[in-house]
């Protein structure tokens, strides 16, 4: 099969369901002729032109907020956020606009939006371009929250984000935009709500989400030589969320161990903990372990920001130790 | 009062639709004094020319967006008593099947993308909406209602530089009353409303928003020029709410005398001054004016004691209209 980016699955997404349906518009700073920092859209004005390729002003709340009302009234934008961390300039028309009006309205008004926007640390970006900051948008009701680990699931997610009727924060990891994976020249949609199991194992379940998946592959290498096999599950949506797969992966590995790079605590690992604590106990022969990016700014240096993301190495050094009945605490 | 080109069934449809806002807000305002309304809500008494003569310029599938003091402009857009009060009330019938409330009252039918808790929230809606329009070709218009104290929300600001950039059909409608919550205007804006807009070469006037006939003339131009691609616009309506900043507002001297309001109440109410005008021109007699505000009293009486009898919603409900598309969100 070929093999493409990230970067150019989002493309092609976008692109597919433009030529779709007509209602279907992007905007957002830098989309149009510049194609994002990113080059992520790049072309896109060339075929769709200025109308539905749109450049906006520096008004990150004016146009989420347009997006919103937009979406209210008959088109369905997908609203480019440059940077996740710009998020918290936008909460108010994310939170109390978008993810209530279809509830406040009982039912009458949707708003099929997609906000596309990216996390992760290590760009050497420092602490405002580098924060992981789902766990805020997935905490609100309303909302739903996609976060694809590879160009396949960039694609097959960001395609039904567009044809839901309700508001869609898709994060992608912007270190991944050049990661090429196997992605089909066919058309395909990735449902919401229906982990993917990556990897089948016996002795402990790893949970991660977004570039984290990679995390626990390689950390399911490192356990494989020691003996231990590991399950790896992607959630690919945290909201909804598959807590079924997840749960029973638990159940019968008896461990487990969630990697997800939004800050470790009051978390989205925290959330997912939770559930398999509380619905695959009396299963458990350990406690389920979180790692998640250090509860500090990301700092700019290459030497502290290293430190603070989750590795393969530390999560594979603790299901380790779980494996042999070893007490440990999570990172 | 400016004149505008009507026939009389217009004029009095006008008329009665200001009588209809009046007349909500008096039960509104009764049912919290009694104790039979859950929470508070904001009076629109005092500031129904406004809603009614921009209104009544547009047509049903025309988008609004409201504000937290915004029953006048659900009325005015043509909603129903009943199923306002039963939104009001929290009841099943309500518009928002009770999910809403006074604060984010909403139809769809009639082209109210909703009420606003958030001061200032909807400005990105509405001028989103007219984005829309722009694009869908459709030749519709979206007005944004705020008050003065939004005009200090920098949303604005950002949505304005869009629509002027664009030329989208968008009219933002700031309703001047004065006051925003506790506090004067001249306290909390520096410079002129008009000169805000006018930054951004967007034309704006300043009207009184007593005279509902005048803002009914400009309204209907403008909405007549946003429909050719002239938009958007901007109009301040100096206006005055006769009621507290919320129905639990009662002691105000402190920021408002009570002859600043017993003045504006006897020489500028909109409803008294338009009924006048009414009579001089011939059109109704003082017996027509007094049937059509005793129908209108009756009407939103009915709908009070329909709203009351009405159910609550079922328990069941609580988790339905969180996501598109699933009946109950947290059984899956
Ligand atoms: C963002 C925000 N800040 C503050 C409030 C509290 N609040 C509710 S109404 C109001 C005053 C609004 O004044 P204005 O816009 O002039 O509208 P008016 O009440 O006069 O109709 C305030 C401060 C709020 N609801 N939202
Ligand atoms: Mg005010």
């Amino acid at each position: 099969m070929r093999q493409i980016t990230l970067g150019k699955a989002v493309n092609e997404a976008i692109a597919e369901e433009m030529r779709r349906d007509d209602r279907v518009f992007l905007m957002g700073e830098d989309v149009a002729e510049a194609g994002t920092p990113f080059k992520i859209t790049a072309g896109l004005v060339e075929e769709f032109g200025t109308g539905r390729v749109i450049d906006t002003p520096i008004s990150e709340p004016g146009f989420v907020g347009m997006g919103v009302g937009a979406a209210m009234t008959g088109t369905r934008p997908i609203v480019d956020l440059m940077f996740g961390d710009f998020l918290f300039l936008v909460m108010d028309q994310l939170c109390n606009q978008a993810a209530k009006t279809h509830y406040m309205s009982g039912g009458k008004l949707t708003v099929p939006m997609v906000l596309r926007t990216n996390l992760g640390a290590t760009r050497r970006s420092a602490a405002q371009h580098s924060q992981s900051l789902h766990a805020l948008v997935a905490h609100i009701p309303g909302l739903k929250v996609a976060l694809p680990s590879s160009a396949y699931e960039a694609k097959g997610l960001l395609k039904t984000a567009i044809r839901d009727d309700n508001p869609v924060v898709i994060f992608e990891d912007k270190l991944m935009y050049n990661d090429k994976a196997e992605v089909p020249e066919e058309e395909y949609l990735i449902p919401f709500g229906e982990a993917a199991v990556l990897r089948k194992g016996r002795d402990i379940t790893l949970v991660g989400t977004s570039s984290m998946v990679q995390v626990c592959l390689k950390a399911a290498d490192l356990l494989e030589k020691q003996g231990i096999s590991a399950e790896v599950i992607d959630p690919r949506t945290i909201v909804p969320l598959d807590e079924a797969t997840i749960v029973e992966s638990a159940k019968k590995t008896s461990r487990a161990i969630v990697v997800d790079e939004g800050h470790q605590s009051y978390g989205v690992s925290a959330e997912i903990a939770a559930r398999i604590a509380e619905k695959a106990f009396y299963h458990l022969d350990a406690p389920v372990l979180r790692f998640g990016a250090m509860d500090v700014p990301v700092p700019f240096s290459p030497a502290l920001e290293d430190l603070t993301v989750p590795t393969p190495e530390k999560v594979a050094e603790a299901a380790a130790k779980i494996c042999r009945g070893e007490l440990v605490h999570a990172a | 009062m400016a004149e505008a080109k009507h026939n009389s069934d217009d004029y009095l449809r006008m008329y009665r639709q200001m009588v209809r806002i009046r007349a909500f807000e008096d039960q509104a305002n009764q049912l919290y004094l009694s104790a039979k309304m859950p929470g508070l809500t904001h009076m629109y008494s005092g500031q129904e020319a406004v809603a009614v003569g921009i209104c009544e310029a547009l047509t049903p599938q025309d988008h609004i967006t409201s504000t937290h003091r915004g029953h006048g402009h659900c009325v005015a857009k043509g909603a129903d008593f009943k199923a306002m009060f039963c939104e009001l009330l929290g009841k099943e019938e309500g518009y928002c099947r009770g999910k809403g409330g006074s604060m984010h009252i909403a139809d769809q039918s009639n082209g109210n993308l909703g009420a606003n808790a958030i001061v200032g929230g909807s400005m990105g809606i509405a001028t989103g909406a007219a984005l829309s329009h722009k694009m869908l070709g459709d030749g519709q218009v979206t007005v944004c209602f705020f008050g003065d104290g939004a005009t200090a929300q920098g949303l604005w600001y950002e949505v304005m530089n869009m629509a002027a950039l664009w030329g989208l059909p968008v009219i933002y409608a700031c309703e001047n009353n004065g006051y925003s919550e506790y506090t004067k205007t001249e306290e909390i804006a520096a410079g002129s409303m008009t000169a805000r807009a006018e930054a951004f070469g967007i034309e704006a006037h300043s009207i009184d928003g007593q005279d509902v006939l005048a803002v009914n003339k400009l309204s209907a131009e403008l909405v007549a020029r946003c429909r050719k691609g002239e938009g958007p616009f901007f109009i301040e309506l100096k206006t005055y709410r006769y009621h507290g900043h919320h129905v639990g507002d009662i002691n105000r001297d402190y920021y408002r005398s009570k002859d600043e309001e017993a003045e504006w109440k006897t020489t500028r109410d909109p409803i008294t001054g338009f009924g006048k005008w009414l009579q001089s021109e011939g059109i109704v007699s003082a017996d027509d004016l007094v049937a059509i505000n005793d129908a209108v009293k009756q009407d939103a009486e009915a709908a009070v004691q329909y709203a009351l009898d009405a159910a609550y919603p079922d328990g069941s409900e609580v988790d339905m209209h969180v996501y598109a598309g699933t009946r109950h969100a947290l059984s899956a």
